[in-house]
């Protein structure tokens, strides 16, 4: 008898993302799908608002991370108003804005980490569901629950520093940014009490990274062999070859290293990219154009980035990018689970970089906007938490919006996504009369690796719950199950 | 007495509100000693397993499933707060209530510079998929709600003085700013 099977995160956070799993009459996996059930439209209600509303209108897609969203929509009306792609700020300008980014990097690294990854690691990935959660951690781990809450705080500061605010700021404008870093605010974030200074950040960061470089020690298989596969990955680097998590040109690497996506100007991102279309979920799905559909697509994200760089331009980071490209055989590596271990190295590089600007003078004093002559279209691009952040606007001569197209990190996530919990579920699911827990499970942390923004809240927060119900064939519901 | 039991979702909001939640930073650990969470993202209960005392709403309702959790909510929270701009007015979301909703997927799928290859018009329709409402509508519109906190999002420190105060029994005072800014 064929089924279907469908699995629901219930509380249905940000996203609202479930997978359905064909099953034919021999039990084996026909069609295995991950639906993304929301729908905003921002592409169109944007449009007739002045381009300068953007950077505040359109971080409200998403809480988690709005600092990206806000400096991708600034760093396109830089473009139109006419102080270039990239580098064509003020010192102070510039360097306001990456600090608001590290501060991001940073806060949303550290939630992840603490919050969502660290339950797995403090109880193992089999304990029992209903323990395995933050105010467990909060309850039995509470220096460490202190440690991940004071980060996230730390980082926080430094955005309400930069941009006003802590969530929804208004600091990035077409050109710049509105505001100095005061005496007050630096001498904060320097020699901060009740941790919050930035030698206790660095110094926790690494402790972070020792934890899991432990771990990994002693759990090798769970860390290095759950759903590995094959995959091309995107990101910015600098022109260089550098990590830069704020600005740079495009590279795209093959499963093998080989780069398939040459450091082009993203200016021109839509000569390169096209999403895909389907009729069964809200998220399109983003491939390389010279590739095609079937095999273009690529991953994006914390790992994604470590495949693509070629080196940290902070030497504590640097230091764990070179044991980590030694541990790959200098090959890009696949495994999902390896995405934490990248995070961290992102941590570590963000609070060195935080440390470096917060002794710039640059910050205190300086033009803070620049203009030049008016643009009527612009692309802004970032290495958000998450992955590589498209805006692209283009405005009439009165100003107004007349298109805006955005290609979410997520987005781009998407097939990878739906590639691991295809590789997952046949590999678990084919053949078995019942479904289990650990098969959910698998499916769960095969997603989860991904940190989806599409349930960001959930990986933010705690686990992502899962609605599991088996359909006959004729669609009627013969068993539902539930998973904590 | 025991423990105040708290139930919280996010429905057509950004999150942002949550997010809010956790900049109590440290006093998170006090709120897990003062409050049982129930249904809520922040412990993973997915269905309701008891009555609750008061629930957070964060966002609005844009499509039938926000309406139905909402309604959920509303059954088993003794209090129910639409908490940010999204649930007490729609908020940013309800920038498409003057458009038709027809024009906001075209636009999306259709039209945008990086869906050229879409050439045989495809628009998301997948019985999959819950039905989007005509318009985003506040939560007090679909059901009844106790209190309003305003902001995007609401400041941390308000969300906090708001649970102590209703845990306490004491009046929050809600000054002019808060009000008019966030």
């Amino acid at each position: 008898m064929g089924q279907k099977i469908t699995i629901e995160p219930v509380t249905r956070v940000e996203g609202h993302g479930k997978v359905t799993i064909h099953l034919n009459n021999e039990g084996q996996i026909e069609q295995t799908r991950l639906h993304i059930v929301e729908f905003r439209g921002f592409e169109r209600f944007v449009q007739g608002r002045p381009y300068w509303e953007m950077p505040v209108l359109v971080q409200r897609l998403c809480g988690i991370c709005p600092v990206s969203h806000h400096l991708a929509a600034a760093k396109a009306t830089d473009v139109i108003v006419g102080a270039g792609t990239g580098e064509g700020l003020t010192p102070t300008g510039e360097k306001m804005r990456r600090l608001m980014h590290y501060g991001q990097i940073f806060q949303s690294h550290s939630l992840h980490f603490f919050h969502l990854a660290s339950p797995d690691l403090l109880f193992g990935i089999d304990s029992d569901p209903s323990k395995r959660n933050v105010i467990q951690v909060a309850l039995q781990h509470r220096d460490l629950a202190v440690q991940g809450v004071m980060m996230r705080k730390y980082g926080q500061e430094i955005i309400k520093a930069t941009a006003g605010k802590k969530i929804h700021g208004t600091g990035a404008i077409p050109g710049g940014i509105n505001k100095h870093l005061t005496e007050e605010e630096r001498e904060y974030l320097i020699h901060g009490d009740d941790y919050m200074n930035i030698d206790k950040m660095i110094s926790w960061s690494q402790d972070a990274l020792e934890f899991f470089k432990e771990y990994h020690k002693k759990n090798k298989a769970v860390i290095d062999s759950f759903a590995d596969f094959p995959s091309s990955y995107l990101s910015l680097v600098r022109k260089d070859g550098a990590m830069d998590l704020y600005h740079g040109v495009l590279r795209a690497v093959d499963h093998e290293g080989k780069k398939i996506l040459h450091d082009v100007d993203y200016q021109e991102y839509f000569k390169y990219i096209d999403e895909e279309v389907k009729s069964w979920s809200y998220m399109k799905f983003p491939y390389l154009k010279e590739i095609g559909k079937s095999t273009g697509w690529y991953s994006v994200g914390p790992l994604a980035r470590m495949n693509t760089v070629e080196f940290i331009d902070t030497p504590l980071a640097q230091k764990e990018f070179e044991f980590f490209k030694q541990y790959n055989g200098g090959k890009p590596s696949h495994k999902p689970m390896h995405a934490h271990w990248a995070r961290l190295i992102e941590i570590l590089h963000s609070a060195e970089k935080i440390k470096q600007l917060l002794s710039d003078a640059d910050l205190m004093e300086g033009e803070l906007v620049v203009r030049g002559n008016k643009q009527l279209e612009g692309v802004g691009l970032i290495e958000a938490p998450r992955g590589t952040l498209f805006h692209h606007y283009k405005i009439g001569e009165d100003d107004m919006i007349t298109m805006a197209n955005l290609i979410v990190s997520t987005t781009n996530n998407n097939q990878p996504m739906n590639e691991a919990v295809k590789q997952v579920a046949t590999r678990v699911m084919t053949g078995k009369k019942e479904i289990t827990e650990g098969m959910m499970n698998a499916v769960e942390v095969a997603i989860r690796a991904y940190d989806p923004c599409l349930s960001c809240a959930t990986h933010a927060l705690g686990k992502m719950p899962l609605e599991f119900e088996m359909y006959d064939v004729d669609n009627i519901l013969i068993e539902r199950k539930f998973k904590d | 007495m025991s423990k105040p039991i708290v139930a919280t979702t996010s429905l057509a909001g950004c999150f942002g509100c949550h997010m809010s939640v956790l900049d109590i930073d440290d006093r998170i650990l006090e709120l897990i000693e003062l409050v049982e969470f129930n249904k809520s993202p922040i412990n993973d209960i997915k269905k309701f397993t008891k009555k609750c005392d008061i629930g957070l709403i964060e966002g609005g309702c844009c499509n039938s499933e926000n309406v139905h959790i909402l309604k959920e909510f509303r059954e088993h929270c003794r209090i129910l707060i639409s908490v940010g701009e999204c649930a007490i007015m729609g908020g940013l979301p309800a920038m498409r209530n003057g458009i038709p909703i027809g024009e906001c997927l075209e636009e999306a799928y259709l039209n945008g510079p990086t869906v050229v290859s879409n050439e045989e018009k495809i628009l998301p329709n997948d019985p999959e998929l819950p039905m989007l409402l005509d318009r985003v509508y506040p939560c007090h519109e679909i059901v009844k709600i106790d209190y309003f906190l305003p902001g995007c999002p609401p400041r941390a420190d308000l969300i906090w003085e708001a649970l102590v105060a209703l845990i306490t029994g004491d009046e929050l005072k809600l000054p002019y700013e808060v009000v008019k800014f966030d």
